[in-house]
């Protein structure tokens, strides 16, 4: 007995493999997330919030009408079918993050400001978010701006000296010899330990904390752009050198080029060390920042500024990881099989 | 002797072949316990467009001998010439095609060929000359794949226009087509011998295949185990194009793997 194409297509058809292909017309999950975010939305509305001793929790109706819209939203878009094609592209990979994002914000709703079942300063239901960005965003966003500034001065200036530092250990022997057991005996020091000393040498707090930022960024960049630049296969060179390539003509179109997939695993890590000492660093010194700002929250126990301001950092730490990555991925196109972020 | 004629190559330059010496040389390389030979008073000649084979057991030193050659290292003693005068650092008047195609990952197949011509300053007033070494092995089509989009067969080409575009005076082939499926390896032998009659130089290349030794050279150098002395010397007294079928070719056979010590199974 043979089996033909034809064969296999309509038994899958028959056992409902074809389910999601045929009916475009309607989509299901979106309609399911809706009817949660609907369900968000009534709670948020009619479930009386409890009393804890100071007025009401403000934007409690913003954030149920807030939630009713999506759900209004989702249901258009799931009945709209073809007509929606674009959206529909790009909600449909997030189908079920769509059910469990308002299925997560009906609980903390519930626990916090219908319940009360969480301590109140420490634990502020999602509307007060809203609360605090619409009356804080001007403090929020200038402390977003110089946390940034901060950030991109310190790991640009980090990671050109952890390249250049790399790059000349990899190729000199020289200069591996002087340079290697410093790296060795330093480089695993923490940057935030050295922050004390930082804020009493520099001139000023700013400088101070740029340079530890480029610190802890130099190092991993420094150490994978050397082991990168150590081990390119020795034969690129002889090639090279054949075809009448002179010492710079190997370091810049050779060995760096080679390296690169390496130095982008120490650019990946420096900005990670870089977050870290940057946070620091707002917190004991700097007075601006999204650190300094957590810091100055805690002193006032507003703890959703402290929240509201965490979920600021969350979103700019990814953006700025996704964007090394998307230049990671436009300077490797010549690689196959790099891992998305 | 069969001496290819001269023409003009595709880059518009009458090429020469080179004059090789190689003069009572012996090679020994640092271990960390000690030394060990693996050249052994070794004197040949290539003459100007000549192309000879150097055929022997693996591991036998060809390779080093090679390198030597090329300029990448120096011999231990005696002396390496071209044109009478000492081989000491790489040139591109010598190019190698390596066993490996080694072509640069991050670079395009345009690019890869246009390295020699980069590495001169040459490829701004010459860019016409990467495209013709692509079309001469037939890979026009693919100068802007990436070397890892290419079948092996297809880096060799590569390989070989990046050496080609270079209108070198001795094209050094270390087992360039050792990797290759057979019937690869069929198609690019007379594709050597073509490129080699069309462009006047001179070769040297290393193989442990009898076959392909007596296909493409007009000698046969046969070496023994390392360190490495000459055992015997073919010529294969045959013209170009030559027929694997040919019965004086298997008589040559014969006699070479007399010489290797491997005509029982004859």
């Amino acid at each position: 007995m043979t089996t033909t194409t034809n064969d296999v297509l309509l038994r899958a058809n028959r056992s409902g493999l074809f389910e999601g292909v045929q009916r475009i017309g309607i989509w299901r999950t979106g309609l399911l997330a809706a009817s949660v975010w609907l369900l968000l939305g009534l709670i948020t509305l009619r479930w009386p919030n409890k009393e804890v001793g100071f007025s009401d929790w403000a934007f409690t109706d913003e954030f149920g009408y807030a939630a009713v819209a999506i759900a209004v939203v989702l249901t258009l878009l799931a009945l709209a079918g073809t007509h929606a094609k674009r959206a529909l592209e790009l909600l449909h990979p997030a189908g079920q993050w769509l059910i469990a994002t308002p299925l997560l914000l009906s609980t903390w709703e519930i626990l916090t400001a219908k319940l009360g079942l969480l301590p109140t300063p420490f634990f502020a239901p999602p509307q007060s978010l809203i609360e605090v960005y619409t009356e804080d965003w001007s403090r929020i966003g200038i402390s977003t701006a110089y946390s940034l500034r901060l950030l991109v001065h310190g790991f640009v200036i980090g990671g050109i000296v952890g390249f250049l530092v790399g790059t000349t250990i990899g190729w000199s022997r020289v200069a591996g010899y002087w340079v290697h057991p410093v790296l060795r005996f330093l480089g695993p020091v923490p940057a935030s330990a050295l922050l004390p000393l930082a804020f009493f040498f520099a001139p000023s707090s700013y400088a101070a904390a740029v340079f530890l930022i480029a610190l802890a960024t130099s190092f991993p960049v420094t150490v994978l752009t050397w082991s990168g630049v150590a081990s390119v296969n020795k034969s690129y060179y002889d090639v090279a050198r054949t075809l009448g390539a002179s010492e710079w003509f190997l370091i810049l179109r050779v060995a760096i080029p080679a390296a690169l997939p390496q130095v982008f695993v120490g650019l990946f890590m420096g900005l990670g060390a870089a977050f870290s000492v940057l946070v620091v660093a707002e917190m004991m010194g700097v007075k601006a920042g999204l650190g300094w700002y957590l810091q100055w929250a805690q002193g006032w126990a507003a703890y959703s500024n402290m929240y509201a301001a965490l979920i600021v950092m969350a979103i700019l730490c990814s953006s700025l990881i996704t964007l090394l990555f998307k230049v990671r991925d436009r300077a490797l196109s010549w690689q196959k099989g790099t891992v998305k972020w | 002797m069969v001496i290819a004629t001269r023409e003009q190559n595709p880059a518009g330059q009458q090429t020469s072949g080179a004059d090789i010496g190689i003069e009572h040389v012996s090679h020994w390389f640092k271990l960390p316990n000690g030394v060990l030979q693996v050249l052994d008073d070794i004197s040949l000649t290539v003459a100007p467009g000549e192309f000879v084979a150097l055929l022997g057991p693996s591991g036998c030193g060809k390779s080093t001998l090679l390198r030597l050659v090329a300029g990448l290292e120096t011999a231990t003693t005696g002396q390496v010439l071209q044109n009478r005068r000492p081989i000491t650092h790489p040139d591109p008047s010598r190019i190698v095609v390596f066993q490996d195609p080694t072509l640069f990952p991050w670079r395009k197949v345009w690019d890869n060929v246009a390295l020699g011509l980069q590495a001169r300053g040459l490829l701004k007033q010459q860019r016409q000359r990467v495209d013709d070494a692509l079309a001469l092995v037939g890979l026009s089509e693919f100068a802007d794949a990436f070397p890892h989009q290419l079948s092996g067969g297809m880096a060799q080409r590569v390989a070989l226009a990046r050496a080609l575009v270079n209108d070198p005076q001795l094209l050094i082939l270390d087992e360039p087509l050792g990797k290759l499926d057979s019937l690869t390896r069929l198609q690019m032998q007379s594709e050597l011998v073509s490129l080699w009659q069309r462009n006047g130089f001179s070769a040297l290349l290393v193989t442990h295949d009898v076959e392909e030794a007596l296909f493409l050279a007009n000698r046969v150098i046969i070496f023994s185990d390392r360190p490495a002395r000459i055992r015997a010397e073919i010529k294969v007294d045959l013209p170009y194009p030559r027929h694997r079928g040919d019965a004086r070719l298997a008589e040559l056979r014969h006699e070479a793997l007399r010489h290797l010590g491997l005509d029982a199974s004859w």
